[in-house]
């Protein structure tokens, strides 16, 4: 295909979709506005199971047949970036890297608060901004300070790959037998079946802390098989040179 | 409120070009590093810190970090063809 050809068809596209974005645009409701139908609906749904975090409400009950979508995607995206990344240099470098001693120190400090950070955000899902998705990110991502503070070595003895490994599956597999135990029940797929509880205490709005902890799981483990894949290509060999 | 969410879309817009504008992708993922930061004051502005949260570990930190490695993994790989 010719690059003038292909430039009007770039040109046919963005026409086509400039129309129908300023068309969908035109007719939204006022950007923060006071009436706003679906808001009502949603905070209504929230409201009725007990979930002060509407966002979790209608990631994790309303639509959490898309959030499950979602976590399939995921799970197939880590799965392919793993079979492209496999095979490298398996054995850790024997040194550390030389890191400046701030840095160290800083990591040393922010490690635990961003574990628990990230574990807060997991288990009150359900109650406060964030949820399984966002506490799994923060969890995933928190381990990898221990490689600023000893390297791929220290990375390796605290975070063993194969656990996440199956951390991945797990996660993946909890969110699908929750759906199935609700399906189970006659109410349907992913249906919130399980009481709904007090509001605002750890264990309420049903299965929604289920699912985001389900969530979590598969999240955090899907960032940490993902960057190992990529640490072990990317770092291979140049610790013991330097 | 309005003021601030403009002033965080002009400078969000300013990063997004400072990203394209910065040759090589090394040097690339030091911009799109700033650039998440950048989003994620977004983010807090316009009331959503869960989003924000994730954005900051994600687009801050993951994916430069994915960028870095690849490039110096084939950096690694062209030393040794050359050898």
């Amino acid at each position: 295909m010719s690059r003038r050809l292909r430039l009007w068809l770039f040109a046919v596209g963005a026409a086509g979709v400039a129309v129908l974005f300023l068309a969908a645009v035109l007719r939204m409701p006022e950007f923060g506005g006071v009436v706003h139908p679906l808001r009502a609906a949603v905070l209504d749904a929230a409201a009725a199971h007990r979930t002060p975090n509407v966002v979790s409400a209608v990631n994790y009950d309303q639509r959490a047949i898309d959030t499950f979508g979602e976590e399939t995607l995921l799970l197939t995206a880590v799965v392919g970036a793993a079979a492209l990344l496999r095979g490298g240099d398996d054995a850790p470098p024997p040194r550390p890297p030389r890191t400046m001693e701030a840095v160290r120190a800083v990591a040393y400090l922010v490690l635990p608060v961003t574990l628990l950070l990230g574990l807060a955000t997991v288990v009150h899902g359900a109650l406060t901004p964030g949820g399984g998705f966002q506490g799994g990110i923060v969890l995933g991502t928190a381990v990898h300070l221990v490689y600023l503070v000893g390297g791929r070595a220290a990375l390796d003895r605290v975070r063993p790959v194969t656990v996440y490994v199956a951390g991945e599956a797990v996660g993946t597999a909890a969110f699908a037998a929750t759906g199935l135990a609700a399906a189970a029940t006659g109410a349907g797929f992913l249906a919130n079946v399980l009481p709904f509880g007090t509001a605002g205490s750890v264990l309420s709005a049903g299965t929604v802390p289920l699912l985001s902890a389900a969530v979590g799981i598969e999240v955090a483990s899907g960032v940490v098989v993902l960057l190992a894949g990529f640490l072990r290509q990317g770092t291979a060999g140049d610790e013991a040179a330097g | 409120m309005t003021v601030l969410v403009a002033a965080a879309l002009v400078v969000v817009a300013a990063g997004g070009t400072a990203v394209v504008l910065t040759g090589g992708p090394a040097a690339q993922a030091v911009t799109l590093s700033g650039y998440g930061l950048l989003l994620t004051v977004l983010f807090a502005v316009l009331q959503a810190p869960d989003v924000g949260l994730a954005q900051l570990a994600v687009g801050t930190v993951v994916v430069p970090l994915m960028v870095m490695l690849t490039v110096r993994a084939n950096a690694r790989a062209a030393r040794k063809r050359r050898r």
